[in-house]
């Protein structure tokens, strides 16, 4: 899986940081980063909830 | 067996609901029920970039209509469930037809509360729905005078988001300072001053006393005895959650659907969102909350719980979070306040109106307020996730 971010839609909730530290934080410049774009499968469970919980839709996963 | 699934209520709870039972795995039948005819649809931009006029409203929709072939839903849309029968298992819906079940879950959220005494007419609206705002929409395009009825976060945005259109804006709340029980005095005093700074007319500690206009709304009466004139009144003075069609089934109401800390309202029965009351280990309390990050928290727990049963659920445990977006202000708030806590700022000024403000209860923090800070309220997001004590909160400012 990949996970993808639209920066445009990202309004910085933070709410995927909580859900998948692994894989998201806020950069120094403020903005979202995905620390790992393709995660291994022991955190698709994470990843998915980042996905349901972000209030902007911002995230998404591709296969 | 665990073969039929039903939820009633087809907002963001029985969605993301909906969503979690496939994503584990569940691939028997499940049924969504919703009374709107509308797919579901996120509510949040409705009272702004919706309202504002820079979202359409069909971009508020979770999926597009071929999004859900993958869900394999049996969605049925426009149609209310009026009661359920817990023995049988079995929701019954308004047209007469059933969704019978092994696991149910409850997502029907909540509606707004309307004046006592006042007759709907033209020009009287609220903003809850897509059909709301829609409605509000089309008559704010010939209303250059609004009032609107309750200063809460709803109200406060309307108002933000009138004010973006240029049109002619009062406020009417009954407490002396909007948010006070919920952000505190101070606080509350910041909103206030920046909504009169961008030229609303806020009324604090009155109420309406009349609505004037017989076919149409002309203005409102105060109970100070002023009198506003206004070409549109909207109200937002709260929600209640509706639990009528549970009022036969036996199950616990109480201000909301009671449910344990599992998110169970009875043997097989589940509650999420607004109408639900379930038990949050984090405060220890079990309220009814209306806001969005709760309602996918929850609908994710029930539907986690639904498939594993009552021997193997988990209990809910959240750190409550909701925002609001007024003008170019967010303001973001974690935990939970009450009225006595003692208010610290942290970080930036009330006189800039950006800042960070911790809410102490003994020696404990309890809760976060950020306004255009949202990366200082991730630092305490995860101290209050963890009990954290006053001076390790406070210490934790000065390390970041």
């Amino acid at each position: 899986m990949k996970v993808v971010v639209d920066l445009s839609k990202c309004d910085l909730h933070g709410l995927c940081v909580e859900a998948a530290p692994e894989v998201f934080e806020i950069g120094d410049n403020g903005e979202l980063h995905v620390l790992i774009e393709t995660p291994s499968e022991g955190l698709r469970a994470k990843v998915n909830g980042a996905v349901k919980g972000c209030p902007t839709g911002a995230i998404s996963i591709e296969e | 067996m665990l073969r039929r699934i039903a939820i009633v209520g087809a907002s963001l709870a029985g969605l993301r609901a909906a969503e979690t039972l496939r994503d584990r795995g569940f691939d028997g039948e499940l049924t969504l029920i919703g009374d709107e005819p509308h797919r579901p649809y996120d509510r949040p931009p409705l009272s702004k970039q919706v309202l504002q006029g820079t979202w359409e409203p069909e971009q508020t929709f979770f999926r597009k209509k071929d999004g859900y072939d993958a869900l394999a839903l049996d969605m049925r849309l426009g149609v209310r469930a009026t009661s359920v029968d817990l023995r049988a298992r079995r929701v019954t819906l308004a047209d007469g037809t059933f969704a019978d079940y092994d696991r149910l879950i409850i997502a029907t959220g909540a509606r707004v509360r309307t004046l006592p005494g006042v007759a709907p007419r033209a020009g009287l609206l609220v903003l809850r729905g897509l059909d709301d705002v829609i409605a509000l929409r089309r008559e704010l395009m010939e209303a250059p005078r609004v009032a609107i009825v309750g200063a809460g976060f709803i109200g406060l945005e309307v108002a933000a988001s009138c004010r973006a259109r240029g049109l002619h804006v009062t406020v009417i709340e009954l407490l002396p300072v909007p948010l006070s029980p919920i952000l505190g005095p101070t606080l509350g005093e910041m909103v206030a001053a920046m909504h009169r700074d961008n030229g609303v007319d806020l009324r604090t500690g009155v109420t309406v006393t009349d609505v004037f206009g017989e076919s149409r709304v002309a203005g409102i009466a105060l109970s100070d005895g002023s009198r506003i004139d206004a070409d549109v009144v909207v109200v937002g003075i709260g929600v209640t959650p509706n639990t009528e069609w549970l009022e036969r089934s036996g199950l616990t109401l109480d201000n909301g659907l009671v449910c344990n800390g599992s998110g169970e309202a009875a043997p097989h029965v589940y509650a999420a969102g607004d109408v639900a009351r379930v038990a949050n280990r984090w405060h220890g309390d079990s309220p009814r909350i209306e806001h969005w990050t709760n309602a996918v928290e929850q609908a994710v727990h029930a539907a986690e719980n639904a498939l594993a049963g009552s021997g193997a659920s988990t209990s809910f445990s959240s750190v409550p979070y909701f925002w609001s977006d007024q003008y170019d202000r967010k303001i973001q708030f974690i935990g939970r306040a009450r009225p006595h806590d003692e208010i610290v700022i942290v970080d930036g000024s009330l006189a800039d109106r950006r800042l960070t403000a911790l809410y102490r209860r003994g020696d404990r923090v309890v809760a976060c307020l950020a306004v255009n800070q949202p990366r200082t309220l991730i630092t305490y997001r995860k101290l209050l996730a963890r009990g954290a004590l006053w001076e390790a909160a406070l210490s934790g400012t000065t390390a970041s």
